[in-house]
């Protein structure tokens, strides 16, 4: 019988929660990388079995990890030394090094600070970890601040793909309260060449040509907290979905309006209809019903807590505009916990389940598309991602 | 052999228990020390130094025979009391309490 395995990083280690298709008994194993932020884990299309995570810490620095076994035993995958020039040791497998190079790297030092100054790129940390659809040794980490990397070695070695910052208006980004981070990163499977990103706050940009130059696609976008509301970039983005049976058709979750785009980000159209507020962080496509919607709307961007006491799934089964609480199995009351960007996932079963963990460390199953819901834990570290595996 | 203590996390992520021996050949200082514990342990690169700059990593700190080292340069050679493994070096987290 077929399963899931529900990846969970939170901010004290990872935990990994697996069950039967069924979805009504689970085994939790962790914590991994025990007092470590886990800012995200997934696993790869192509082996289930090879998971990548990053692990992360303001005083140690950026680990990534990688499991060959689904989870059982983790690898730095750096593994051996070699010696550099200088002679100290050259450890590779934690190194995120911004591209420089007078080949392929752009003269690009600054970006924009909080204050409307200019600021030097410093590297801090993993958000966001996307395996190659079809090699389970390629992998591309979106990072703080905003670049995008690319191991083909199983994430012993990391290039950046250096044109998406110096693409022309990267003195123009500038952080969001959660940092200058990369946080979004979507493959197109009909499309090797084509990847979607997102960055808090510059916005979301495409490449067609594999990572060499990209675009912004952020026509229709309207951010009254910016100098100019209909800027080219400057927005912040919390998060963006696909499915891929449909690849060309995005839905965004931006700090404030829930968008939507029918041709692959080239304009956006608010959808954000009658939900109580467009503010959140989560949005996540159901596995087979392609305009069936998912967002968890959170008071305000001054109050990240759910709106009204009240943990509510919004659902949307035309593609937005016309949204339905979801609120069986959920707490009705009392209830402020957040759910933050890269925290709900669905998995691929007949009956699609939906996943999503919350600040308060609750991490909740639905095996019905939403209509009810299961907590699978209720009292883990504050949940930064969830990820679900579909096992054959 | 030099005597290194190791923060928990770190502890953790090599494996190890508090205290870890590395050789160092020729002169012990902070440099050659951590070299020969990136060699010992892989995983450590880029947790107690930067990669590229070699900087100690601003959270954290060096102690040895109740001496703050921090801030001193590593090719400074280590007290005698670490070189000779009577004393540890130890790798703290710069920030007490919580």
């Amino acid at each position: 019988m077929s399963g899931v395995r529900v990846l969970v990083g939170t901010k004290k280690g990872a935990f990994i929660l697996s069950s039967d298709g069924k979805r009504d008994k689970w085994e939790v194993n962790g914590p991994l990388f025990t007092g470590w932020e886990v800012y995200h884990m997934k696993g790869s299309q192509a082996d289930p079995n090879r998971i990548y995570a990053s692990q992360t810490s303001g005083w140690f620095g950026q680990v990534i990890q990688r499991s060959s076994d689904g989870g059982k035993t983790w690898e730095t995958p750096g593994g051996g030394m070699t010696q550099s020039p200088q002679g100290w040791p050259a450890g590779e497998s934690n190194k995120f090094v911004y591209d420089v190079s007078p080949e392929t790297g752009k003269p690009l030092t600054t970006h924009q600070w909080y204050d409307g100054t200019q600021h030097p790129w410093e590297f801090k940390r993993v958000w966001h970890l996307e395996p190659s659809l079809n090699d389970a040794d390629t992998v591309y980490a979106g990072v703080e601040d905003a670049a995008l990397f690319k191991s083909k070695d199983g994430g012993r070695t990391w290039q950046e793909l250096s044109g998406l910052r110096g693409h022309g208006t990267g003195p123009k980004w500038q952080p969001g309260a959660g940092g200058m981070c990369l946080h979004t990163v979507l493959l197109d499977p009909s499309n090797p060449n084509r990847i979607y990103i997102a960055i808090s706050a510059a916005g979301a940009f495409r490449t067609d040509d594999g990572g060499k130059t990209w675009k912004p696609i952020n026509k229709g976008l309207h951010s009254q907290y910016i100098p100019d509301p209909n800027a080219e970039i400057g927005h912040c983005v919390h998060h963006v979905a696909l499915n891929p049976k449909r690849p060309n058709v995005l839905f965004m979750q931006k700090h404030w309006d829930v968008m939507r785009s029918n041709n692959g980000g080239d304009s956006w159209t608010e959808i954000s209809g009658n939900l109580p507020t467009d503010f959140g962080f989560v949005i996540d496509v159901h596995a087979h019903e392609l305009e069936t919607i998912y967002v968890v709307p959170i008071k305000s961007d001054s109050e990240h807590f759910v709106h009204e006491g009240k943990l509510r799934v919004y659902r949307s089964k035309t593609g937005g505009n016309e949204w339905e609480p979801l609120t069986k199995g959920l707490p009705q009351s009392n209830c402020f916990v957040n759910v933050l960007r890269d925290a709900m996932a669905v998995d691929s079963l007949d009956n699609c389940g939906v996943y999503f963990g919350t600040t308060g460390g609750q991490v909740y199953c639905s095996a019905d598309a939403g209509d009810s819901w299961n907590p699978i834990v209720r009292d883990l570290p504050s949940v930064l991602s969830v990820e679900v595996q579909t096992l054959p | 052999m030099i005597r290194v203590v190791l923060p928990y996390h770190l502890r953790r992520l090599a494996n190890v228990g508090n205290e870890v021996q590395v050789e160092v050949q020729g002169q012990v200082t902070q440099r050659s020390v951590l070299n020969a514990l990136e060699v010992q342990y892989p995983m450590l690169c880029g947790t107690i130094r930067d990669h590229v700059t070699q900087q100690r990593r601003p959270f954290l700190r060096f102690f040895a025979c109740q001496e703050d080292l921090s801030h001193e340069s590593p090719d400074e050679p280590l007290p005698e009391a670490v070189v000779t493994g009577k004393e540890p070096l130890l790798i703290v987290g710069a920030i007490a309490g919580g």
